[in-house]
């Protein structure tokens, strides 16, 4: 994380803390996001994602620490002052202005001459693709719709950076997957720096162009959505971001090129090295959809485990199993259905293999 | 009819009766009163004993209407200027010093209910209560209070002249300032409880959107606040504008000798001249100023406050 600091970022915070009485909700961020980048806040519910959002828009002053935008220090500047704007989770649509006076509220705030704010609210209604709306109040609009409303609004002063609350959090499960490409098109046509906050990972990894993984008011990994994916820095990381498969054991090989760890269901081997110290404690995170799974002998014999069908789970695209291992853990295994004819013929109470390539695990120290 | 469309039984009878009840409540005291109000202000002056007379001639059975009631509010004597006489002096009085009350008490209570509803929701029992509590005494008590608070030799005057503010009392009692004092005290309350009812439902985030935006908090609270909260002013206004015009008791105990209001002409007119047909006229007409740009109002603007709230 510390890296992050020296690239030249658009919007920086340099240690932000915010104490609540004697509570640490946002515990020394330092963020580095940079121009035109779609940057998310993941995190579950009171992990200080939230008030460090606040902290940006200017409703929480941090209690210590910088927030500079474009390599001006905003941390003092009132929301009102801030030339940055947020849409919120509620939308927060005033209830009593029509769909064209809340996109213009904003601009009539900057005192621009009629006419601009005439042409600039057009834009926005155009962009949002909800011209023909404008005259209808709030509640005349669908959840959806008003959502178009809030985006619209909130980019209409061409903020310097938007800051989305989460954004697709009020809308249903089939409107929020379409939305998230729609919304992300016109953030990226508008080419505005963007933090968004979302307690959800898909909502995180389909959006933004970087992640930042938070937990108890700190920052645990920074990457783009492959990265905090496939190499996560540590065991809430891996373990928050998608299902993962963690066996504890004590380091027993340290090579250049590769390492195993003696765990309780026997060794892992691992694919690329790590700096460390022989028999020390760690923990190989293993991604279900990376490990096979069959009732016949494979002809590999590394990371080659047994054990017997405990639960299936059938998703349509894809099979979970859950198997029981020799010293009593659980494995997660998801096996995509790629044909309609079910070949493996795995069913509850088998015994099975499974197994994984040495570059599938990974190594977790903290 | 009701009971063919709705699939489900439901006991009607008992739900007429409900209903039912206040409209009674409504038409036996006030829509009855009201038209025996209206009949005896079309009829001549009667005697101590009748003090009015019937509407039918006893011995021809002619129906004979007098407007001359109405006429004399409007007009004094046969060759008097239109519009000016003194009941109209006391209507345009009484609308003013309603009008008056109203809006001290909207300035005054509007802090008032803005501060409770956006106090801790776990204060604002306490709080409420404090602004209903003076309910609990006799009405008649805490006004004549305000006159030992306002007279010349009362505890204001003296704390003056204590602090050599002032040399010589000032006369507040019996005045304006005093008849107005005790208005706004006693309606005070009816227009903090409309608007808290209104202000604690509002969504506070809507402040941070304008903040947000660029709106400073004051153009956030005339831009946002105020007009989300037009229901609760409008209802708080109307509760105190209202009984304002036609207040008695205030105006008789806290107000001047020279500036009578229409409640006291009612009641003399009615006690004292025992002219009790005049008297109801000029209830009525009374009545017709206040209900009719009511219903006006409420014809144009009903509908769309109710469904922004």
């Amino acid at each position: 994380m510390e890296d992050e600091i020296g690239q030249a970022g658009y919007l920086v915070t340099e240690r932000l803390v915010k104490r609540f009485d004697d509570a640490v909700a946002v515990d020394e961020v330092s963020l580095s996001v940079k121009r035109g980048e779609i940057f998310a806040l993941l995190g579950s519910s009171g992990c200080g994602k939230s008030t460090l959002l606040r902290m940006l828009a200017g409703f929480e002053k941090p209690s210590s620490g910088r927030i500079l935008l474009g390599g001006q220090d905003v941390a003092s500047l009132q929301p009102y002052a801030r030339p940055i704007n947020m849409m919120f989770q509620s939308y927060a649509l005033f209830p009593h202005l029509d769909i064209w006076e809340n996109v213009a509220f904003g601009l009539k705030r900057e005192s621009l001459p009629r006419a601009q704010i005439q042409q600039r609210v057009g834009e926005m209604l155009d962009l949002v693709q909800l011209g023909a709306f404008a005259k209808r109040k709030p509640h005349q609009l669908s959840g959806g719709q008003q959502q178009r409303v809030a985006l619209a609004r909130s980019l209409a002063k061409r903020p310097k950076l938007l800051l989305l609350d989460e954004p697709l959090g009020a809308l249903d499960k089939k409107l929020r997957e379409q939305t998230q490409f729609e919304l992300v098109n016109i953030i990226e046509k508008v080419g505005v720096t963007c933090v968004m906050v979302t307690h959800d990972q898909d909502e995180a990894m389909t959006m933004a162009g970087r992640i930042a993984v938070m937990s108890k008011g700190r920052v645990l990994q920074v990457g783009t959505p492959e990265e905090v994916y496939e190499h996560p820095a540590n065991r809430f990381v891996a373990d928050f971001i998608g299902n993962v498969n963690m066996f504890e054991g004590r380091l027993s090989v340290d090579e250049i090129d590769r390492c195993a760890a003696m765990t309780s269901i026997g060794e892992i081997q691992v694919g690329h090295g790590v700096s460390g110290t022989l028999n020390m404690p760690l923990a190989i995170a293993v991604r279900p959809e990376k490990i096979a799974i069959s009732k016949q002998r494979p002809a590999q014999e590394r990371n080659l485990f047994a054990g017997k069908v405990l639960e299936i789970a059938y998703f349509g695209a894809y099979n979970t199993y859950i198997v029981l291992a020799s010293d009593g853990s659980k494995v997660r295994i998801t096996e995509a259905n790629t044909s309609r004819e079910d070949v493996s013929n795995i069913t509850w109470e088998d015994q099975v293999f499974f197994w994984w390539d040495d570059r599938a695990g990974i190594v977790l120290r903290d | 009819m009701a009971a063919f469309t709705l699939p489900i039984p439901i006991p009607i009878p008992g739900k007429r009766f409900v209903i039912g009840v206040p409209y009674l409540w409504l038409i036996v005291f006030f829509f009855l009163p009201f038209l025996i109000l209206l009949y005896i202000s079309f009829v001549d002056m009667g005697n101590d004993i009748s003090p009015f007379k019937p509407l039918w001639d006893s011995t021809t059975g002619l129906l004979k209407l007098k407007y001359d009631n109405y006429g004399s509010i409007f007009r004094s004597g046969e060759g008097g200027v239109l519009f000016q006489t003194l009941y109209i002096e006391a209507y345009l009085r009484s609308l003013w010093y309603a009008l008056c009350t109203a809006m001290l008490c909207l300035l005054i209570g509007y802090p008032f209910a803005y501060f409770i509803a956006r106090s801790a929701p776990s204060a604002r029992p306490g709080l409420l209560l404090m602004v209903m509590l003076p309910f609990w005494t006799s009405f008649l008590l805490r006004v004549y209070a305000w006159k030992g608070i306002l007279a010349d030799q009362g505890m204001l005057n003296r704390a003056l002249m204590a602090l050599g503010i002032t040399t010589e009392p000032i006369q507040l009692l019996y005045t304006d300032v005093s008849m107005l004092v005790g208005m706004t005290y006693v309606y005070l309350p009816f227009m903090i409880l409309p608007l808290y009812a209104n202000l604690v439902k509002m969504d506070f985030r809507l402040l941070e959107a304008a903040h947000d935006l660029g709106a400073s908090p004051l153009e956030a609270f005339w831009l946002i606040t105020v007009p989300l909260s037009r229901a609760g002013i409008v209802a708080g206004f109307m509760l105190v504008f209202i009984p304002s015009v036609g207040e008695f008791v205030i105006p008789s105990l806290l107000g001047g000798p020279e500036n009578i209001m229409i409640g006291r002409v009612v009641w003399d007119e009615m006690f004292i001249s025992n002219n009790w047909p005049r008297a109801s006229a000029l209830a009525v007409v009374m009545i017709a100023l206040i209900v009719v740009p009511l219903a006006i109002y409420y014809h144009y603007t009903g509908a769309p406050a109710e469904s922004a709230a």
